[in-house]
């Protein structure tokens, strides 16, 4: 029942934001802007601070993406948590985070923004903890929770500079007097650029605050697909787009961006390729693709930043949502060494995970496609050093086609590695299966209203441009030929992954062999992760914790506990001492009253008498 | 005429017999009888300044006292009685659970 009513709150705002958009759609694009101002929230002085939303083609798209893929993923959630007990609490929640990023999107100055920022951060943290019974998911909500921390303590010293530099939040004013303000690459707006930017990492998991999203997939599937994968994770690249005038004009923070997406997207992919838990996986994954995102706002194309969020959204919740199926039909069983050749128990979840497969890939026409052609052919574009993100997101396309049918093959194709009659593996009801459907569409025609080859065929950026004033130049009539060859080589290096991938799993070849110490040594290196867990731990868990242990023991116990017992102590012996006065009989009460009334006769005749 | 003094020398000599018999008595009743006799020797003192201020406050005051004193005397006995009946003694000292 909760589930519904939930499902139905997200389906009525989608059906809102569906309307505006399609009336953005019929006016002119200096009129695809709508703002609503509801109330002054701080005036103080001459900073006024109001609650009031905005909504232009971005916050269009973002409102689309938050409601829509929200809705199909509540309507999954309805039959995945059906046995929960918790279920009200979990739709509770669920329904808080589509609230809170909504007001992350829609909010028209930075503070508001900044209050939906932390709250679908606190939703994070709650759903990762969501089976809170699992000591290793409270760990990991308050690893996700404090990790964020690092980057939202950054957003917020770039506040404070906002406001001492603008002296308002609003990004409308912000972005008209951005220019005036600042001179182009000056160390003011390369340093607000850069703290933005180290809160959008915290955010979209970017190196090196990375470390928290994978292990976040401690929560339910849903969760993850939902927040970790196609909303909360792409606030950092919202953010920068909704800056991207600011970011403009500090082009050493953008080439800092770029670098920090590009490593982000090799390093994660790596991790992926030799991960075997399905969830794990998927995450290495998002990490690689917000990677991409990452670096195509880098190198200033962000209307193709867009594009590839939205088209993530579509195939990485639905691969999630597909990964969440698995685990239900083998009853929980997250490993993918345990699993093998159940295409044919769930036909419908394997025939859509595969669609989000290739989609991720990036297989000619899936989504997938021509969102991260579009970003490989601004990086080719760009300036004269994007050629080495060029090659970097080109590898990234070899290791994203390789992890993700590594997953396929091992999960769906090959021999059984689970016991048949101890795990009767089932395919998921109609109501988990419908929004598998409906997303394995969205990542087969999501990328088709981008299609950069045919003129005009960008109808994406076109529908952005009057916020994105397009810093790439995509005059694609005259490079044609080479975008065609550069479309080919993705293509085909895409293929070339799912073809190692079929080597590797289904026909048992090594290409590295398990004996050589090189192999070795660079598979135990990927599998743990490179070691950055174990990094942090060394160089600042353990550190903390022993000034915590330090400052424990010294004061907290020696001054504190201590300064608190004594009291304690020294009431308990005043007591201890006083109480033999009361001794029960009557008569010394009536003593004491004896001895107390003389004595306020005998201050009654010999001291008040003498002053009146 | 009997000057105030005599009165008063009097109420107090009432007053602190009774005082000392709540002290060092150990019966119940001659405790409530001392308590009695304190009471009385208020009462004189009450009556006699009222004769000599030529007020009736003092009078009025005295019928309260008695009033008070007649329901003091009721509860005090029932009091007693229940002692006795626990106790097989209407001894104070060993009346000593009331304290720590």
């Amino acid at each position: 029942m909760s589930g519904w009513i939930a499902s139905l709150a997200m389906l009525l705002s989608f059906l809102v934001s569906l309307s505006i958009f399609f009336s953005f759609l019929l006016h002119s694009p200096q009129d695809r802007i709508l703002s609503i101002f509801l109330f002054d929230w701080i005036p103080f002085g001459s900073l006024k601070i109001n609650v009031g939303f905005m909504i232009d083609p971005v916050s269009s798209i973002m409102t689309l993406i938050v409601t829509g893929v929200g809705f199909m993923i509540h309507l999954y959630s309805i039959a995945y948590m059906r046995e929960d007990i918790s279920i009200v609490r979990y739709f509770v929640y669920l329904n808080l985070f589509s609230f809170s990023m909504l007001l992350l999107v829609l909010a028209d100055n930075f503070l508001l923004m900044f209050v939906g920022w932390e709250a679908v951060g606190l939703c994070s943290y709650l759903l990762i903890g969501f089976w809170y019974e699992k000591p290793s998911a409270i760990e990991a909500g308050k690893k996700a929770f404090i990790v964020n921390r690092v980057g939202d303590f950054c957003f917020l010293i770039a506040l404070f500079q906002i406001l001492t530099i603008f002296g308002t939040f609003d990004f409308s004013d912000i972005s008209r007097s951005a220019s005036e303000l600042f001179m182009k690459d000056s160390f003011n707006v390369n340093l607000l650029c850069l703290f933005l930017f180290f809160g959008a990492a915290g955010k979209s998991a970017q190196f090196p605050l990375h470390v928290w999203l994978p292990d976040a997939m401690e929560g339910p599937s849903p969760v993850s697909a939902l927040i970790h994968a196609a909303t909360m994770v792409t606030a950092g690249i919202y953010l920068l787009v909704r800056n991207h005038v600011l970011f403009s004009l500090a082009p050493s923070t953008l080439m800092f961006i770029a670098l920090v997406g590009s490593f982000t997207l090799l390093f994660a992919a790596s991790i992926a390729l030799v991960q075997n838990d399905i969830k794990k996986v998927l995450a290495y994954s998002t990490l690689s693709q917000l990677g991409y995102m990452f670096l195509a706002c880098g190198i200033g194309a962000y209307a193709t930043a867009m594009f590839h969020l939205m088209t993530h959204a579509f195939f990485k919740a639905l691969l999630f949502l597909g990964a969440g199926s698995v685990i239900h039909a083998m009853n929980g069983e997250q490993d993918i060494r345990k699993m093998g050749g159940i295409r044919s128990y769930i036909p419908k979840t394997s025939f859509t995970f595969i669609i989000g497969s290739l989609a991720i890939s990036g297989i000619f026409p899936l989504a997938g496609f021509f969102s991260k052609d579009a970003i490989l052919f601004s990086a080719f574009k760009s300036h004269s050093l994007a050629i080495l993100f060029w090659f970097a997101g080109l590898f990234g396309v070899l290791m994203t086609s390789y992890y993700t049918f590594r997953l396929v093959l091992k999960v769906f194709y090959g021999d059984k590695n689970f016991k048949e009659n101890e795990t009767h593996v089932h395919e998921s009801p109609p109501i988990m299966i419908f929004p598998l459907f409906v997303l394995a569409f969205f990542s087969i025609v999501g990328g088709w209203v981008s299609i950069p080859m045919i003129s005009g065929g960008d109808v994406f950026g076109k529908f952005l441009s009057s916020v994105l004033n397009p810093t790439v130049s995509v005059d694609s009539h005259h490079n044609l030929t080479l975008e065609l060859v550069l479309m080919f080589l993705s293509l085909g290096i895409a293929l070339l992954g799912i073809f190692l991938a079929y080597q590797t799993c289904c026909k048992k070849r090594q290409f590295f062999s398990d004996s050589s110490v090189v192999g070795m040594r660079l598979f135990s290196l990927l599998e743990n992760k490179y070691y950055i867990d174990e990094i942090y731990s060394l160089i600042l868990v353990r550190p903390l914790r022993f000034i915590a242990n330090l400052f424990f023991k010294l004061f907290e116990q020696n001054i504190i506990d201590a300064s608190v017992n004594g009291t304690g102590r020294l009431v308990k012996s005043l007591g201890a001492n006083l109480r033999s006065l009361q001794d029960g009989y009557v008569k010394t009460y009536a003593v004491s009253i004896l001895f107390g009334a003389v004595c306020i006769i005998f201050l009654l005749v010999f001291n008040f008498s003498s002053r009146f | 005429m009997v000057p105030l003094e005599n009165y008063l020398f009097l109420s107090s000599i009432l007053f602190v017999l009774g005082l000392i018999g709540v002290i060092v008595r150990r019966s119940v009743i001659v405790v409530i009888l001392c308590i009695e006799l304190m009471m009385n020797g208020a009462n004189l003192a009450f009556v006699s300044y009222g004769h000599f201020l030529n007020s009736m406050d003092g009078q009025l005051i005295v019928f309260f006292v008695m009033a008070v004193a007649a329901a003091e005397a009721a509860i005090g006995l029932a009091i007693v009685v229940m002692i006795y009946r626990n106790r097989e003694s209407t001894d104070l000292d060993e009346v000593n659970l009331l304290k720590f």
